[in-house]
């Protein structure tokens, strides 16, 4: 177990110093550009040179990378361009913002796939795991700023039940997050489902699972106690995956509905050219990923015993 | 082997492909989800092929702004009559002409850019399921890192730096999915490279890449087949988000998602403008993914 943990913790330290390399690489091999970017288009050359001068801009590439990882690593990436406020100043209010959009699109999602999935793939070819499924298509199939559309349409301008934007500006309102949710849990819902209905479907093919029907256990035991038990190990690994995907969704969400989260923050930074704030964004988007990928695995081989790693 | 392992070797492509495609049809109808799909594509091929016959106004002649759907064109000197069958948006565009021309535009770059992906990811992953080694560690090591990064970050990230054409979000595409394809084709190489007719093309002595393409590839073909169908969706899907973030095929010419992110913020008073090409750009990946889950359905049939 141990020697799993480290190559595991190992392999998260390495993906996230080579996407740092490749993001410095992206973004600050052209000197000049950056200065521009920062000092704007009509600065003049000697000033240019003066700030690339003082900042350190003139050392070897390599040198700059290693001292940018170093302050990255403390958690400081410059000040912001288009905010002129220290990065973290801006991020950390805004990756606070999307966690609280993503606890609720959890705290929805889990329990309608799950719930979806068991049903579905309790009895394998019905009219319900039929009907489960091709929703499931058909909601997965639709982008969300589709589904975004398509439910402000609804809810918006046909119901006038909800605000067609969610910035939050007179403070926290359940109301405007209630469609950010709607569209996100829609999309992903489907995929879920799909992943639980195809494990439950597996157990309830296996050998003791036909035992206990046969020896006379109540239907409901013999799904709750015997096979919901292996049947929810793999939709954790994919539930834990959906982290990864919930950070594209936030982009296109929070940007249709103007909600001040970490998404449109990474979409405004890099529209704008804000490479010290793309940059803390990017690496902030890996970790998170990086990191529930390393959960997944971590808990998957915990909670199957049959899986022996080394 | 089975007979369909050696006329694979010995009838070139032609005849033999067109055969099997047309069995490939025919075996669709058992799957009335897998039909429904495949008459959504087609149907909007159909509509893309015959966009100048079909088309009732010039996608970017501006006419009348605002109008609603159904309103009628009185006709001018330079353009005839018509009806505004979806509506006009607000420089006066017709809306069911622009979905008309932009489904041209997002069959074009979808396939392409499927197809691009897919050909760097074939041969990634045939070089990592065939030779092992080093060569697999690397380009696995390689994936991994790749796709552990959300997708739209990697895309946002990559496209606003570089500058949003045509040529770039091919690029960013081929560079976000063949880690994936490669992953799939690694898979079933590992499998196929230790079967009797790769050991004999390897005793006849024929190249490497020649075993790989022409006795490892065909092989894998089927499940290739449904991943490009689900793939050609999720390429779909990102054509139009990129165009909904302004960070698309460059205006004017129609785009899906770039009307969409023209208009939205009049969608209240005027959700016609958003609402047609939300369901023209949802019915085309559904149509892909309904496809795919037939052809997985028939194939695991088999």
């Amino acid at each position: 177990m141990l020697v799993f943990l480290t190559k595991r913790l190992a392999f998260m330290v390495i993906t996230m110093i080579v996407v740092s390399a490749l993001l410095f690489v992206l973004l600050e091999i052209d000197v000049d550009g950056v200065a521009t970017k920062v000092l704007g288009p009509y600065s003049s050359a000697e000033q240019r040179e003066l700030w690339l001068e003082r900042n350190g801009y003139r050392d070897p590439l390599g040198e700059r990378y290693l001292r940018w990882l170093a302050n990255a690593a403390r958690g400081d990436f410059g000040d912001s361009i288009r905010f002129k406020t220290p990065v973290g100043e801006v991020l950390w209010p805004r990756l606070w913002n999307t966690a609280i959009l993503g606890f609720w699109v959890f705290a929805v999602m889990i329990p309608l796939s799950l719930v979806l999935g068991v049903l579905a793939g309790m009895r394998e070819g019905s009219l319900l795991d039929r009907s489960i499924s091709i929703t499931g298509i058909v909601t997965t199939s639709v982008p969300e700023f589709a589904s975004a559309v398509f439910l402000s349409a609804i809810f918006v301008f046909w119901l006038k039940l909800f605000p067609g934007t969610s910035s939050m500006s007179d403070g926290f309102s359940f109301r405007e997050l209630a469609l950010p949710v709607m569209v996100l849990v829609l999309y992903d819902f489907g995929y879920v489902a799909r992943m639980t209905r195809a494990s439950m479907a597996e157990v309830m093919t296996t050998p003791y699972i036909r035992t206990a029907i046969l020896k006379g256990l109540p239907y409901r035991t013999v799904i709750l106690k015997h096979a919901l038990r292996n049947a929810l190990i793999a939709p954790f690994t994919v539930i834990m995956l959906q982290v990864n995907w919930l950070l594209s969704g936030v982009i296109v969400v929070e940007f249709f509905f103007a909600y001040k989260g970490f998404g449109a923050l990474l979409l405004e930074a890099s529209l704008n050219q804000d490479i010290f704030l793309i940059e803390a964004c990017a690496m902030v988007a890996v970790f998170v990923a990086v990191a529930t990928q390393t959960i997944a695995d971590v808990g998957y081989t915990y909670l199957n015993p049959r899986i022996r790693f080394t | 082997m089975s007979d369909a392992t050696t006329r694979d070797e010995t009838i070139p492509a032609g005849s033999g492909a067109l055969l099997r495609a047309l069995r490939a049809i025919a075996l669709l109808r058992e799957s009335w989800i897998g039909m429904i799909g495949a008459a959504l594509v087609l149907f909007w091929m159909v509509t893309a092929i015959l966009a100048p016959v079909i088309a009732p106004f010039e996608p970017n002649a501006t006419l009348m702004p605002f109008q609603k759907p159904g309103a009628v064109f009185p006709g001018n000197a330079d353009v005839a009559a018509g009806t505004f069958l979806l509506g006009t948006d607000h420089i006066g565009r017709d809306i069911a002409s622009r979905l008309i021309w932009g489904s041209r535009t997002v069959l074009v770059h979808a396939p392409f850019a499927t197809v691009c992906a897919y050909l760097v990811g074939i041969l990634m992953g045939l070089a990592a399921g065939y030779y092992r080694g080093w060569v697999d560690d690397l380009l696995s090591r390689l994936a991994d890192i790749i796709l552990s990064f959300p997708v739209l970050v990697l895309y946002v990230i990559i496209i606003a730096h570089f500058g949003a054409s045509a040529a770039n979000i091919v690029f960013a595409i081929i560079f976000a999915s063949s880690p994936g394809i490669m992953r799939i084709v690694r898979g079933l190489v590992l499998d196929l490279r230790n079967r009797d007719y790769v050991a004999a093309a390897q005793t006849r002595g024929e190249p490497a890449w020649w075993i790989m393409v022409v006795e490892i590839l065909p092989n894998a073909r089927g499940p290739l087949i449904v991943d490009a169908c689900l793939r050609l969706g999720y390429v779909t899907i990102t054509i139009g988000v990129l165009g909904f973030l302004g960070l698309g095929l460059p205006p004017p010419d129609p785009d899906w998602g770039g009307m969409i992110n023209e208009t939205r913020s009049m969608a209240l008073a005027f959700p016609h403008m958003v609402v047609f090409p939300c369901i023209a750009i949802s019915s085309l990946i559904l149509g892909f993914n309904l496809l795919a889950d037939g052809l997985r359905e028939i194939s695991l049939r088999d």
